[in-house]
């Protein structure tokens, strides 16, 4: 059967000034804002929890639950933070969301900031995007001319006041807690838990952050209704076997039709390649990454896995994201999974010694490998260090370092080992170009 | 006093207190006003980062160990454009790796080099968030997709010569200062132009609008 494609948050994106106040407003803009400040902030957090929405960041924590969390009645001035850093490998969601509709993350910043009573809000966009900072720039500047930001927000009594933050370059800024710390000013380096930010988050008060995807889909939620929302997606008696909604799919690499495909949680690659032209022609899928760089790769074999929470966990890796890079024949394992490599050993922020000397030693061997000055035992020895690194790290971007090296060497030994043998790569780089045969280089760096 | 000229040091002043009002803690200015000051000079100098650091009360060391974490600000005078190729995984493989070593070729100079005209500084790039328009180049930061070794040499031939350019998803071409202003958090006026999001963007709706105008036909046949 043929899936059937659920743009929700993609509706307007074809609409001529899609970003434009004026454009939103035609299809239901601000009308979930309208619908929230009619309930008190406890029920808007009750029906963000019925509606099981789950965090779209990568760790899929549930929103709802996470907005509870954080205690009212304090002393302390509470933070929304919208995470818009978007720097995970393959992950390309975001950024295209707020450059075509920016409107509807700010609706749902102010959605939340009145969930968890915050008066101030911010959203933290990575800097390497300037035209999505001018959009939401843009866009903010008109949500306070209409009202729906500033003081008294639609004559409800509510205030709150939204800055766009632009980051400056670094990864490991999308880890919540280097955020908070960037946003203070500093470094960006992750903190130790606990105390959790929702009690303890910036200028050590009480902070939501939630990912642009996550904030993005609680307008909807707010018009349509929590059972709207949960009647999309996979079932289960279990709700923590379950995900609900609808979500971006960001498809691309090797294959037909690259792009943005919102569908309910649930369906299958193999699904989503048939609806849109497959892999590119004339070659085959070798792996692919459910979520980014630090989910673990997965194969052909993983074709019918749900894209859910519960159902990618069932494969031994993770939705993460919903980056779904999909690679083919052409491609080197080893090749791919050493510049991942170097990206994770380039980004390691260097506070915890497993992560900053093992990502070090990761790329050395794996550099060695490509190369072909490898030898079998280095190979056990990449499984040695993951193993040292893997819930040994400060953060999660030491364990997502050893994903791609601990599937790889899981799935493809042999390309390994043929690297050995055949001392160096059996790869012709130029065939998995996109344009195959109009030049040869070497590699860049 | 940090070795601004008056005239100049007046100037940043306003617009830093205008980003230290948006926060309610000062410190949080940091990162926009290092943005603001390498909008100033084309790269975070010694000067710049006294200037903050009087600012915001704080000690150069303590700036210049933030400036330094982030590899957006620049520690040499940068050329009027960035020139950026994504060498992340997905983008190397599908030809970014070519790209990159195409335009080294052609410019005679490495990662985070300058031209000698001083108009183009290349970089290599991590994953940009547009990994479904692979290869990729940023240039001052706009987006210019589905590039090919071809296409990223006539483009850094065109930035060269002062020829326009228009980014695939974005605003005609600023100088890296001025999109610098940008990210200090001052909005230039020109979120209108460019389109709202390129073909991969929409492919999704797209199949979605022909699933409807198929599914329509049908009924109207019944
Ligand atoms: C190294 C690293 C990078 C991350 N980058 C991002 C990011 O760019 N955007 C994001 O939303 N979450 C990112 N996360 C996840 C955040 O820490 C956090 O879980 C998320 O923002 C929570 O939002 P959600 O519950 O709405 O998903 C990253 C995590 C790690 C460890
Ligand atoms: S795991 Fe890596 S990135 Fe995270 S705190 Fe440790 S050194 Fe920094
Ligand atoms: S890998 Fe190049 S933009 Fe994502």
């Amino acid at each position: 059967m043929t899936i059937t494609l659920t743009p929700v948050l993609s509706r307007t994106w074809d609409e001529d000034r899609s970003w434009t106040l004026e454009v939103y407003e035609r299809f239901e803009g601000y009308a979930g804002l309208r619908a929230a400040l009619t309930k008190t902030p406890d029920q808007v957090t009750q029906i963000v929890k019925d509606s099981e929405l789950r965090g779209r960041g990568g760790a899929g924590f549930p929103t709802g639950m996470k907005w509870g969390f954080i205690p009212q009645g304090g002393d302390k001035p509470v933070y929304l933070v919208v995470n818009a850093d978007e720097s995970e490998p393959g992950t390309c969601k975001d950024i295209p969301f707020m450059l075509a509709n920016p409107h509807e993350l700010i609706e749902g910043a102010v959605i939340a900031s009145y969930a968890i009573r915050a008066a101030q809000a911010f959203i933290y966009v990575r800097g390497e995007v300037v035209h999505v900072i001018r959009r939401l720039q843009r866009a903010v500047e008109e949500a306070y001319e209409a009202g729906y930001l500033g003081t008294d927000i639609l004559g409800s009594g509510y205030d709150l006041e939204l800055t766009v933050h632009a980051g400056a370059g670094a990864y490991i800024c999308g880890e919540e807690t280097a955020l908070l710390d960037s946003l203070e000013g500093r470094r960006g380096q992750p903190r130790l838990r606990p105390p959790f930010p929702a009690v303890a988050g910036l200028y050590a008060s009480p902070t939501v952050i939630n990912n642009v995807e996550s904030i993005g889909s609680v307008p909807s939620i707010l018009r349509n209704g929590a059972a709207w929302f949960a009647g999309m997606g996979t079932d289960n008696e279990n709700p923590k076997m379950r995900s609900k909604g609808m979500t971006l799919y960001s498809l691309s690499g090797h294959v037909t039709r690259p792009g943005q495909y919102e569908g309910p949680m649930g369906i299958t690659l193999r699904e989503l390649l048939d609806l849109t032209g497959g892999v590119r022609e004339g070659h085959e899928l070798k792996f692919w990454t459910p979520g980014g760089s630090s989910t673990p790769l997965l194969t052909a074999e993983h074709l019918d896995v749900p894209l859910s929470y519960e159902g990618i966990a069932g494969a031994k890796s993770m939705l993460g994201t919903k980056a779904l890079q999909i690679f083919d024949e052409t491609t080197c394992v080893v090749r791919a999974v050493l510049r991942w490599t170097e990206f994770y050993a380039h980004e390691s922020c260097g506070k915890c010694t497993p992560c900053r000397e093992g990502t070090f030693w990761l790329v050395q061997i794996m550099r060695r490998l490509e190369d072909g000055r490898g030898d079998e035992e280095d190979l056990q020895k990449l499984l040695d260090i993951s193993d040292t690194i893997l819930g040994r790290s400060f953060c999660a971007l030491g364990d997502g370092a050893t994903s791609p090296i601990t599937s790889s060497l899981e799935y493809f030994r042999d390309e390994y080992v043929a690297h050995l043998e055949q001392g160096g790569c059996p790869f012709d780089a130029s065939a998995a170009t996109l344009f195959q045969g109009s030049t040869t280089g070497a590699a860049a760096r | 006093m940090s070795a601004f000229a008056p005239e100049v040091r007046s100037r940043l002043e306003v617009d830093a207190k205008e980003i230290i009002a948006r926060y309610p803690r000062s410190r949080s200015a940091l990162l926009p006003i290092l943005h603001l000051v390498q909008a100033e000079e084309g790269f975070v100098s010694p000067d710049g980062i006294e200037f903050c650091a009087e600012l915001l009360d704080l000690t150069t060391a303590e700036v210049a160990a933030v400036a330094t974490f982030y590899t957006m600000y620049k520690r040499r005078p940068n050329g009027e454009y960035s020139v950026g190729v994504c060498t992340n995984t997905l983008c190397a493989i599908m030809g970014g790796d070519q790209i990159f070593s195409t335009l080294k070729q052609h410019l005679g100079i490495g990662h985070d080099e300058t031209t000698e005209d001083g108009t183009v500084t290349l970089e290599h790039l991590e994953c940009n968030a547009a990994c479904d328009y692979a290869p990729v180049m940023m240039v001052n930061w706009e987006f210019f997709d589905n590039q090919t070794p071809e296409s990223a040499v006539q483009l850094v031939d065109d930035l060269r010569a002062g020829t326009t350019v228009t980014p695939t998803r974005g605003a005609t071409l600023c100088t890296f200062k001025q999109v610098s202003r940008v990210l200090a958090g001052f909005y230039d006026g020109r979120a209108d132009e460019g389109p709202a999001a390129g073909p991969a963007t929409l492919a999704g709706l797209q199949i979605f609008r022909e699933q409807q105008e198929s599914d329509e036909g049908k009924d109207g046949a019944t």
